[in-house]
């Protein structure tokens, strides 16, 4: 115990006099996440909220052809931009996000009581137009309706004749969940606070330390090997743990700055989701410090080790990716496995919705378990003679 | 007292130490001298359990290392042919962490460190961190830290390497102190000058084996040249990689 320690505070000290492992480990690192997330969804929200608030600007080509549907048209918040010369090009161009063509006959036809047609143009490759142009095809399709209407009430009908079947939506989403589109890739970026927390650490105190050739001399002190092993974990463990503080934190305050609930989300990052996280997250801090280790022990250098490390780090994306592409069922067997336990649990309290004592339990103790094989794998590695010896 | 007894060490086909025996005695020095490649810093690694024999045994005060390596390692200090100091510790902390890896009390710490920073005129520079120093400055802390625990026994591999003119006097002078002090020194080195200088007994190891264990005076009078130097070569057999 005493041995570990003293490895432990070595460690711990000797690291934190290196300006560059402090600056990634505990600012660049778990920093990174929360403010790419502030930046990108803030820059979503306020354009879409932006979009939807303001009138869209339509250039129309041939409006003095149907003067009724365009005042009908700018009482639903259109306002209609000269006629252009060329909206094929305009809109490939993204000079404007859709163009609305209405033919010369379109007064002779209605007046026959034939379906007139107008021409939308438009780029469904250009998300940005999205919701412009969908805004401008309901406005249409709601002028068709009304007009259809008035059409058979003018011939003695029941409009009831035109919709036979009507459909009431009961969207059952909440607040939270709707949130959940845009927060997916949450639970990666505390992982990845974990990861880069205790990168360089792990690197600097296996592969660094061999290609210093100071593990030779360590080792000839009359201590055990996996006593040196488990307080260098411990360093790696405490940067990650902080790492992780530090990143869990930084997410509580960005999701207050959030105009989420603008857009009808409820986004709550706070202190009872934050513990969640973090007790959640613990084994696979140990985990990580583990993998790391044995992953930089296997490293003749601390370049080669970061090389490794940097293919790590792509592993816990797996879960994230696949639980996106294919939106399964969460069942509680996943609670089981570390890092997809974590994704799923994490994704659970972001909707809102509770993780039961039990699922968080297996969640936790599935990772510490393999967290101690690891660490028992990564001791039996450090028994090596090669791993001492630099030359 | 450091025995040892037919070391057999191979890595794959080659074989590192193929039958190394010697005895070397407290109060003595014992000089481990052969070309570079001989085998003298495996056979060290042996000797301080970084590196299990393939064969043949290794006592140090009678204990067997393959029996409690940890017993023997507390009874042992040693200058690995790595120096490896922590570059962002000072002398002083790095003096510090070993002494707390071998469980001594602070206050012990204490003292031992302050008279090992005295010893080895290394008061100016123990307060700086590593990083930066010469070569000279990093041998001093790294033998400050091997010896804390004033260990009976003392391996130095190719001590005086790198070392200008005046630290290797100061180094020689340090050396026969710890013999002084009753203490069984070690030590590997290529050069014959240092080995003929320092040691009341010469090891000579060339491909792995002993090829001379004796007096420097007794290996004058065995190959009948006055000339260590010349003496040298003949046990060998070749001028290959020994540096004057």
């Amino acid at each position: 115990m005493k041995t570990t320690l003293t490895v432990f505070f070595k460690e711990v000290k000797e690291n934190l006099r290196d300006r560059r492992t402090v600056l990634s480990a505990l600012i660049f690192g778990p920093l990174l996440g929360p403010f790419l997330f502030m930046m990108v969804t803030n820059t979503a929200l306020t354009r879409e909220l932006n979009k939807a608030d303001q009138p869209i600007k339509v250039p129309v080509i041939g409006a003095q052809y149907a003067p009724n549907l365009i005042a009908a048209l700018r009482q639903q918040g259109l306002v209609p931009l000269q006629a252009i010369d060329d909206p094929e090009t305009a809109v490939r161009n993204r000079d404007a996000d859709a163009v609305l063509r209405i033919p010369q006959g379109f007064g002779t036809s209605w007046r026959k009581g034939e379906t007139s047609q107008v021409e939308l143009i438009y780029d469904s490759s250009q998300r940005d137009s999205d919701s412009s142009v969908g805004r401008l095809k309901s406005m249409l399709e709601s002028y068709s309706r009304r007009e259809g209407v008035m059409r058979l009430v003018a011939r003695g009908l029941s409009p009831t004749m035109m919709a036979p079947l009507s459909v009431d939506e009961r969207d059952q989403s909440t607040p939270q969940s709707r949130a959940i589109v845009i927060f997916g890739f949450l639970p990666y970026f505390f992982v990845l606070a974990v990861l880069v927390g205790g990168m360089s650490l792990a690197n600097d105190l296996t592969a660094g330390e061999r290609e210093r050739q100071s593990l030779e001399p360590l080792f000839a002190n009359p201590v055990a090997r996996w006593k040196i092993l488990l307080g260098k974990l411990g360093a790696i463990g405490t940067f990650s743990l902080m790492s992780l503080f530090i990143s869990v934190a930084a997410f509580a305050v960005s999701g207050k700055l959030m105009p989420a609930e603008r857009l009808g989300m409820v986004i709550d990052l706070g202190f009872s989701f934050a513990w969640r996280v973090v007790l959640m997250m613990l084994p696979l801090v140990m985990l990580l410090a583990a993998l790391q280790t044995l992953v930089a022990a296997f490293a003749k250098s601390y370049r080669e080790a970061q090389t490794y490390q940097s293919i790590l780090m792509m592993v816990p994306i797996i879960p994230t990716m696949l639980l996106s592409i294919m939106p399964v069922k969460v069942a509680d067997w996943m609670y089981d496995i570390p890092l997809l336990g974590q994704q799923v649990g994490i994704m659970r309290l972001l909707r809102g919705e509770s993780v039961s004592a039990m699922q968080m339990s297996h969640c936790v103790v599935a990772g510490v378990v393999v967290a101690m094989l690891v660490i028992l794998i990564t001791a039996w590695v450090y028994r090596s003679e090669r791993l001492a010896i630099s030359a | 007292m450091i025995e040892v007894k037919d070391l057999h060490k191979h890595f794959g086909e080659v074989k590192a130490v193929d039958g190394v025996s010697f005895v070397a005695r407290d109060g003595e020095i014992t000089g481990l001298l052969g070309p570079n490649g001989a085998g003298k810093t495996t056979t060290l690694r042996m000797l301080y359990t970084l590196m299990q024999p393939n064969h043949g045994q290794v006592l140090v005060d009678g204990i067997d290392v393959a029996r409690d390596a940890e017993a023997v390692r507390r009874r042992l200090g040693v200058l690995p042919d790595a120096r490896g100091l922590y570059k962002r510790l000072t002398a002083r902390e790095n003096i510090d962490y070993f002494a707390r890896l071998q469980g001594m009390e602070e206050s012990l710490i204490r003292t031992r460190r302050e008279q090992l920073i005295k010893a080895l005129d290394m008061e100016d520079i123990a307060d700086r961190r590593t990083e930066g120093f010469s070569q000279g400055q990093r041998v001093k802390t790294a033998i400050a830290r091997a010896l804390i625990h004033d260990p009976k026994n003392v391996i130095l591999d190719e001590p005086t390497n790198g070392l200008d003119v005046m630290a290797t006097r100061s180094m020689r002078q340090f050396m026969h102190r710890l013999r002084d002090e009753g203490r069984c020194v070690l030590f590997s080195s290529h050069i014959m000058q240092e080995v003929a200088a320092l040691c009341d007994r010469i090891v000579v190891i060339a491909h792995g084996r002993v090829v001379a264990d004796d007096t420097p005076d007794a290996l004058r009078t065995q190959t009948g040249e006055a000339n260590l130097e010349d003496a040298f070569v003949k046990i060998i057999g070749s001028e290959e990689g020994l540096a004057a």
